[in-house]
């Protein structure tokens, strides 16, 4: 079977989602349900990210739709006065996914978490991706079960002592960003929940991404894993550790842009080299457009679980056709080919008649 | 009979018998093109003005080996001169293309019965394959049937000479020879066959034509050779007046659901994912794009089931198809839209079980897991097909009641629906029911206070309001925690838990469903039975059998199993005994019992097979006479 090349100009990802001049703020992203996450939670700082990021969108508050599946951050969506579901474990990209194929016109968000993506719905983010279905995934990771009450996780280290896992848990963690790139991701990014000013960037760009957007968000859980992401936070070692992605622009960072990226020859994928000793012209400049998803994929893989370093922003984005806007052009075509005739449809070819 | 097959031959003297009925089965490997030989067949009798029922059977392998019992493929019709109810217990006609063919379904064929060999197949080896020892076409082991040998593949090829395709390819229009000769022999019409054959093969001229000419080669065999002294006539049934067409289960309940959506107004959403033997409603909904249908083939059964609950969030009709391995997945889904209240419709073709069971296979043994399968008190309203027409009515139905009550619906067909094929009288899409839902467009709060409260209730329905994103002023969250009567907060109260719990089930309960009608000619019968699904054929016909020897029994049949039809228990108490044939273990029985105190007795086959009526008739009789007994 040939592809069909469906002419579609390019959109963004808020394209059809109507607009409103009305001035908003994130009060009236506020639903009146009185937040209940444990006092300290990181989650706290993405939602106040994420509503008061959305009213600078300019969309019709009731053409937003939250849909998380179960967990600590799975609450998010009654917390927002837009429209939302509160789904089951794992299964928000799905439904999320019939709900953006026959709306056109809503801005789809999905929140979940490291469990909630990664270990029950893993099948379904994976496809998710794959498909480039037009939603945008916040994946709160705070590398362990909380709901639930402080179980290893997906992303948890090896070896890490839990309720479940007394003497150490076995396997080894996923990184989300690695995992979406090999998924045909065509946007990932990744930020931290205590700096509000990369987060929203992220936000804004995956909103304005048309097609799956998957935005890790490294979250604290003070209450079973408190801590993990501090040393992104301590003055000192932020600077050594963090690399901030920006598109068109070398991949430096450290006190002064001392440290930057390079290819590193004998593996032929990237390391970290003091950029004084390698010389300006070896830092990499970063292409978040690039087809190519290797470069977004060796900078994945640079620290990752010791977060020495962690790489932020946006690893890659790229246009591709949406599964949404295909399904609903395929549907359009085939109306404007031939409309629905119900009752031709009923009688077929082959009839006969039986007379009174 | 105004028939020919293109042939110059002027017709043979035969002698032509005048029968009411014939039961044919065509038998051979999977790979010989018996399901489209029958397929064929069936059309032929169905544009001849026969009434008909099929029932194909085929293996679970896609090929399995050549030659061999596990890859023998049937397929059974039943046509006659009245309206018949089922495709027949046992052929009066078999065509056996092979040993293997021959060996697994000559203990059907009744002696007496007519018996088309194909002998080409039957050398040393393939007779060793299937444990032959002798060739029973030489041993003297099938005296008592009427035999003919045929030579089909060397006749096909004999016929095809002239049109250079190769042996290999010329002996596989062998099926057409087969079906030529049947179509001779039953004064059968043959225009349709060959107008399908060119359609069919419309890319291929060379193969369309070798397939017609072993089709008019297999006639003429039949009209010249002197080896076919009797042929037969079975005319046309008193069938009620109208236009008929020939549909499977599967295709009438794919139009059921495009019909519903278009009467609906709604765009609808198929999620599914690929599982015997409902994939042929997702291949059948994928053609039918124009009328707003979106085919979405999922990564698996949750997801599939997941993408049409949120296209039912967003106001389209969501569906999605499956089988009852695909039901024991999608359970968890079932009970997010029984908690947020949300239309779906749910189909679950049944086939043999449990685990992957018999893929091919026909079964009704999901009855309790639609019932209850599902955590927690999850009441799901369930209906179910009586026949491949009324397939058509039934997705109807399903929808009617998913958007009126705001709930999902189970709708259970099962294999021998799905495949089995019927005469339909085409509806006229101006008596089909009007489904058009109406959406919360402003704020409902009974207390002034311009709020929307997603969970008030219809004082009539009990249905909640179902508001779409993208409504304004009507922003608000569902999700699978318990919420509060009325507002929709989540909420924890115990006593609310309560209410909400037995709300949701008064509102299935309380969901109008028509009266169960009672098949009872004479009217003073003491004896009922009940089924329900794809066993009306074999029951209703098994009854009138019954009746026929001057005994009196009552059949109801069942197309809503939950709720019940309100007349039901008066109708059970009616009765001195109630008998219940399932193809499961009991489970309608077990429903019955429970519910009404009756003291039903169960009649349960579970072999992957529709029940006969032969079997039935015998079943019922000594149940009568036990009755009588008493
Ligand atoms: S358990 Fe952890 S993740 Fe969950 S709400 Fe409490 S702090 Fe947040």
């Amino acid at each position: 079977m040939t592809a069909v090349d469906l002419g579609l100009p390019t959109l963004g990802g808020l394209d059809g989602v109507p607009t409103t001049e009305e001035r908003q703020t994130a009060k009236d992203y506020t639903s009146d349900q009185e937040v209940r996450w444990c006092p300290g939670c990181g989650d706290y700082a993405v939602l106040a990210a994420v509503r008061s990021f959305l009213p600078a969108l300019g969309l019709r508050r009731e053409n937003i739709v939250f849909i998380s599946g179960i967990g600590c951050s799975s609450r998010f969506p009654y917390y927002m006065n837009t429209y939302g579901m509160h789904s089951i474990h794992g299964r928000a990209p799905a439904i999320a996914t019939g709900l953006a194929t026959t709306r056109p016109d809503l801005s789809v968000w999905v929140v979940t978490g490291d469990g909630d993506a990664l270990s029950i719905g893993g099948n379904h983010l994976m496809h998710a991706l794959r498909r480039n279905v037009n939603l945008k995934i916040l994946l709160f990771n705070n590398r362990i079960y909380g709901l639930t009450k402080g179980q290893y996780s997906p992303t948890s280290e090896t070896g890490k002592i839990t309720k479940s896992t007394p003497m150490g848990s076995l396997d080894f963690p996923f990184n989300p960003v690695s995992l979406a790139l090999g998924a045909e991701a065509t946007f990932v990014a990744r930020a931290l929940d205590s700096d509000r000013k990369q987060l929203t960037e992220v936000l804004r760009a995956a909103a304005e991404h048309r097609g799956t957007a998957l935005v890790e968000i490294y979250q604290n859980c003070p209450i079973f894993n408190d801590g993990a992401f501090d040393v992104l936070k301590e003055p000192g070692e932020r600077e050594r550790r963090i690399i901030p992605l920006r598109h068109g622009e070398p991949v430096r960072f450290g006190p002064d842009g001392e440290y930057g990226v390079v290819r590193d020859g004998d593996t032929g994928g990237l390391r970290v080299a003091k950029v004084a000793e390698v010389g300006e012209d070896a830092v990499i400049v970063h292409d978040a457009n690039a087809e190519d998803p290797s470069l977004a994929f060796a900078l994945s893989r640079l620290g990752a679980q010791d977060l020495d370093p962690t790489v932020t922003g946006v690893f890659r984005s790229v246009s591709r056709p949406t599964y949404d806007d295909l399904a609903r052009a395929q549907v359009q075509q085939a109306v404007e080919a031939r409309p629905g005739d119900l009752q031709a449809l009923l009688r077929g070819s082959d009839t006969w008649t039986v007379a009174g | 009979m105004s028939v020919t097959a293109g042939s110059d031959t002027p017709a043979r003297e035969t002698d032509v018998h005048k029968l009411d009925r014939v039961v044919i089965r065509f038998a051979g490997d999977s790979g010989d093109g018996m399901q489209l030989t029958g397929d064929r067949f069936t059309s032929e009798a169905a544009a001849f003005g026969n009434d008909l029922a099929t029932l194909p059977n085929f293996p679970a392998e896609i090929r399995a080996p050549q030659g061999t019992l596990p890859g023998v493929s049937s397929f059974q019709l039943h046509f006659a001169d009245y309206d018949i109810l089922t495709p027949g217990d046992r052929p009066d006609v078999l065509v056996a293309m092979n040993p293997a063919a021959l060996k697994s379904n000559i203990g059907d064929l009744p002696h007496g019965g007519i018996l088309i060999v194909n002998t080409d197949e039957f050398t040393k080896r393939n007779l060793a394959k299937v444990g032959y020892e002798a060739n029973p076409l030489e041993d003297g082991s099938l005296a008592p049937y009427q035999v003919h040998q045929v030579a089909m593949a060397t006749l096909t090829k004999g016929a095809l000479e002239e049109t250079g395709l190769s042996k290999k390819d010329a002996e596989r229009a062998k099926n057409m020879f087969a079906l030529g000769l049947l179509s001779w022999m039953y004064h059968r019409p043959t225009e349709g066959t060959e107008r399908f054959l060119r359609e069919k093969f419309g890319k291929k001229p060379d193969i369309a034509e070798a397939n017609i000419l072993a089709f008019r080669a297999g006639w003429n065999y039949g009209e010249t050779t002197e080896s076919f002294a009797v042929t037969y006539e079975v005319a046309p049934a008193k069938l009620p007046p109208g236009t008929y067409r020939q549909i499977t289960g599967n295709t009438a309940l794919a139009y059921g659901i495009v019909a519903a959506g278009q009467r609906a107004q709604l765009p609808v959403l198929v999620g599914t994912y690929p599982i015997t033997p409902a994939s042929d409603i997702l291949h059948e909904l994928a053609k039918h794009k124009n009328f707003g249908v979106t085919t979405f083939q999922a990564e698996d059964e949750i997801a599939g089931i997941g993408a049409a609950l949120g296209a039912s969030f967003g106001g389209a009709l969501g569906v999605t198809s499956t089988s009852g391995p695909g039901v024991a997945l999608k359970s968890e889904t079932i009970g997010l839209a029984v908690m947020t209240e949300l239309p779906l419709i749910v189909i679950d073709v049944q086939r043999g079980g449990p685990s992957t069971g018999l893929p091919t296979k026909t079964e009704q043994a999901d009855l309790l897991q639609a019932m209850f399968g599902r955590n927690g008190e999850a009441p799901v309203p369930i209906v179910a097909p009586c026949s491949p027409g009324d397939a058509f009515d039934i997705a109807l139905e399903a929808v009617r009641i998913a958007l009126t009550y705001r709930t999902p619906v189970l709708l259970l067909s099962d294999g021998s629906i799905a495949n089995g094929s019927e005469p339909w009288l085409i509806p006229d899409v101006a008596t089909l029911p009007d489904l058009k839902p109406t959406f919360a467009s402003e704020p409902n709060a009974p207390d002034g206070s311009g709020e929307f409260w997603p969970y008030l209730r219809d004082p009539e329905t009990l249905a909640r309001p179902w508001a779409v994103p993208g409504t304004p002023g009507l922003q608000h969250r569902i999700g699978g925690l318990e919420k509060a009567e009325g507002k929709g907060n989540i909420s924890y109260d115990p006593d609310n838990h309560d209410r909400m719990v037995r709300l949701r089930q008064a509102k299935i309960d309380g969901i109008r469903v028509p009266d169960v009608v009672v098949d009872d000619p004479t009217a003073d019968a003491r004896v009922l039975v009940v089924g329900w699904g794809s066993t009306f054929g074999a029951i209703g016909a098994a009854c009138r059998r019954v009746r026929a020897q001057g005994m009196r029994i009552a059949h109801a049949h069942l197309r809503h199993l939950n709720p019940f039809p309100r007349n039901l228990g008066s109708v059970l108490r009616s009765y001195d005994r109630v008998l219940v044939p399932e193809l499961n273990l009991g489970q309608l029985a077990m429903l019955l019992r429970s519910k009404y105190l009756v003291d039903a007795v169960s009649y349960t086959k579970v072999a992957g097979l529709p029940f006969k009526a032969e079997e039935l008739q015998s079943v019922f009789t000594d149940f009568l006479k036990g009755a009588d007994a008493q």
